[in-house]
């Protein structure tokens, strides 16, 4: 099990190196992660994503901008098995087609997800939210006999301290803030321990404190995990200083550092024009 | 050994142990007034009253084995009654064929029905009723059996809400009509009746009677202990995570639609003993059992009793019940418009049934979760400083 570092890195991990900007050839599929080509779906007629390539390396952070309807929830539906392309390769590790899994199979084989909305278990305790995200058995029948024990409430407890939430272990999840919600499913994300995050407008909605420290937490976290953010606020992205890829009716329109991203013309029309 | 580990997990909540001795402590009490009080005493109940409170407690299983599927995986099972109904036919066919030549035609093997149907052969389904041990295992076999072929079909795709509701519906209104034929071979019209002895004992028997209320009550502590431990487990947990946001769990890695079909056969299965053990002190099944209302009652007394709280719905049945009894006498004609108000009104001012007022009064109320305009939108920092 790999260790939260609460410590905050000198430098966030930048990408190895490189991949190919459009249609890149199959033999480059070896070291990435996470790897679409040629991806188009449509919805009555409608491109919501139109020919994506998108490849991330072992290890990468990546934000993900772009306007509204641009197809960036629509990806991550594509990604978890929530969505099935029309068209299109989806491979994760390299050799795995996601479009033959559904979601708890591709839950279990290391990529999780949060979601625009926070969607945490409201009725149940903090703690528990938790625990029912821990990595692990994923049966019923099992769940009847577990027994709580040492190493899953060490882990609880390691990951409370790094969301924050240390206090409100055993208060309902329904009574916690908009921002704490945000907190709490990311959490529930790094008790799955998932080999990819994705994390969908974590700071919608966040106080500007919040939305800083929700920059600290993501850092951390991809020191040893790769991440894939989506997210509007420019700031929050800058802050994260990753590579950027924007999104645009459902086409990569630029990538590169945020410097370049937003110096594009394609993008400045994008982003003006809307 | 694991096993007992996982019904002490039951008896976590004193409310559930304290429950479970109440019902034991009826199910000793009531044969005891009945059988060894003399009849002069004003203590005493009266033997017609014996398998009425016994029903009473069937109800009250069957309540609890709707509340594990509504109450905490939020499957609003309008069909119920289809798994009562057939653990009491299984129980009634064992019954029936117990009655042997005492019958009106004399038939060692064919019940009556069938001989006035002109059948000349037992049917093949109604082979190994003659065994007790074999019919217990039916009451739970068929109702699970079908419930789990329900189930397997209906979460796979992903079928829920009012959906699921009219399919339950569509279930047990089905098995009413089939049930209701002739041919179907289960005594039609008339269901099964008549019955003598049960393990050779007569049934009219005061001890009998008695046994059989002990029993009854007996099987709805153990259920209730059952259901505690299912729910008081991480499974329960997994449970109620589905019930509140079901596609969440999937992106966690688990499948919703095992982990509701559990929860589901073990209710199909409890209803259908709380079906096999009203059988015997009723003295009667018919398809009238399938029927529609009678599932969508015991919807009405799991809401009176206290969804989701396990011990208000069975508190629930044997209120409404009791009530019916009583308005039945006086007031006949008005008693659905009584029970449809009386969901009416639990539904609009307590959503948390009896068993939710009972909680406010002595001051243990729930965290519920609040609206969402109550909850305070404060920074992380500060929220966390303040306390
Ligand atoms: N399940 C769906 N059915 C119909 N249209 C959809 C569906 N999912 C997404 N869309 C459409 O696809 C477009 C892209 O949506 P989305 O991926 O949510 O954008 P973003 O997250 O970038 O704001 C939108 O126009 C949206 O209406
Ligand atoms: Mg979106």
């Amino acid at each position: 099990m790999t260790e939260i570092p609460v410590k905050i890195p000198a430098e966030p991990k930048s990408a190895p190196k490189a991949p190919p900007k459009h249609a890149p050839v199959p033999s480059a599929r070896k070291d990435t992660l996470l790897y679409l080509d040629g991806v188009s779906r449509s919805f009555d007629g409608f491109k919501a994503i139109n020919e994506l390539s998108f490849v991330l390396m072992k290890g990468e952070m990546r934000a993900i901008i772009g306007p509204n309807g641009a197809g960036k929830t629509t990806m991550m539906d594509i990604i978890t098995g929530k969505t099935r392309p029309d068209k299109g390769d989806v491979f994760f590790m390299g050799d795995v087609d996601l479009t033959k899994h559904d979601e708890p199979t591709i839950a279990q084989m290391g990529i999780g997800r949060k979601f625009q909305k926070p969607t945490v278990f409201e009725t149940q305790t903090v703690a528990d939210n938790l625990l029912l995200s821990l990595k692990g058995e994923r049966r019923g029948i099992p769940a009847l006999f577990y027994r709580s024990n040492k190493p899953d409430r060490q882990r609880i407890d390691e990951i409370l301290e790094v969301i924050r939430l240390e206090r409100r272990r055993n208060e309902l999840a329904a009574f916690l803030s908009h921002g704490q919600k945000q907190w709490l499913e990311i959490g529930m994300l790094l008790a799955q321990d998932p080999k990819l995050l994705l994390v969908d407008e974590p700071v919608a909605g966040m106080t500007d404190a919040e939305t800083e420290e929700t920059a600290r937490l993501l850092r951390d976290i991809a020191v040893d995990h790769s991440v894939v953010v989506v997210e509007h606020d420019m700031g929050f992205v800058r802050d994260l200083g990753v590579k950027v890829t924007c999104l645009h009716e459902g086409h990569v329109l630029s990538e590169g550092s945020l410097d370049h991203v937003s110096a594009d013309p394609q993008v400045i029309e994008v982003y003006l024009g809307r | 050994m694991i096993l007992g580990r996982f019904l002490a997990g039951g008896l976590k909540s004193p409310v559930i142990l304290i429950s479970m001795l109440v019902i034991l402590g009826i199910g000793v009490l009531v044969p005891v007034l009945n059988l060894a009080v003399p009849p002069s005493s004003p203590f005493h109940v009266a033997d017609h009253l014996v398998p009425l409170y016994g029903k009473y407690l069937c109800y009250g299983m069957a309540a609890l084995a709707l509340d594990l599927v509504w109450g905490y995986c939020g499957i609003l099972s309008l069909g119920h009654g289809a798994f009562f109904a057939l653990g009491g036919y299984a129980m009634g066919m064992h019954l029936m064929r117990e009655i042997g030549t005492r019958g009106v035609y004399g038939d060692p093997i064919l019940p009556d029905f069938m001989v006035f149907l002109n059948w000349k052969e037992l049917p093949w389904f109604w082979y190994g009723f003659d065994s007790f041990l074999f019919a217990c295992l039916m009451v739970m076999l068929v109702p699970g059996l079908l419930a789990f072929i329900f189930g397997w079909f209906a979460f796979r795709s992903r079928v829920t809400g009012v959906y699921l509701s009219i399919i339950t519906q569509a279930m047990t209104y089905a098995l009413l009509l089939a049930f209701f034929r002739n041919d179907m071979g289960f005594g039609g019209n008339n269901g099964l009746t008549d019955f003598k002895d049960v393990l050779g004992y007569d049934l009219q028997s005061g001890q009998v009677r008695s046994a059989l209320f002990f029993l009854t009550a007996f099987f709805l502590a153990l259920n209730l202990l059952i259901a505690a431990a299912i729910t008081g487990s991480k499974y329960g947990k997994i449970l109620r995570a589905v019930r509140d946001a079901e596609a969440r769990t999937r992106f966690l890695g688990y499948r919703p639609e095992n982990i509701k079909l559990f929860a589901w056969v073990v209710s199909a299965v409890m209803a259908g003993i709380a079906g096999a053990l009203y059988v015997p002190q009723v003295g009667i099944i018919n398809p009238g059992e399938f029927a529609p209302a009678n599932s969508i009652e015991m919807v009405v007394w799991t809401a009176v009793g206290g969804r989701g709280t396990l011990v208000g719905p069975i508190g629930g049945a044997v209120l409404v019940n009791a009530a019916k009894s009583w308005f039945t006498g006086v007031l006949p004609e008005y008693w659905l418009f009584a029970l449809g108000g009386l969901f009416i009104l639990t539904t609009l001012f307590l959503p948390e049934g009896v068993a939710g007022l009972i909680r406010k009064a002595f001051g243990r109320r729930a965290k519920a979760p609040k609206g969402k305009d109550e909850e305070t939108d404060q920074p992380v920092a500060d929220a966390t400083a303040g306390e």
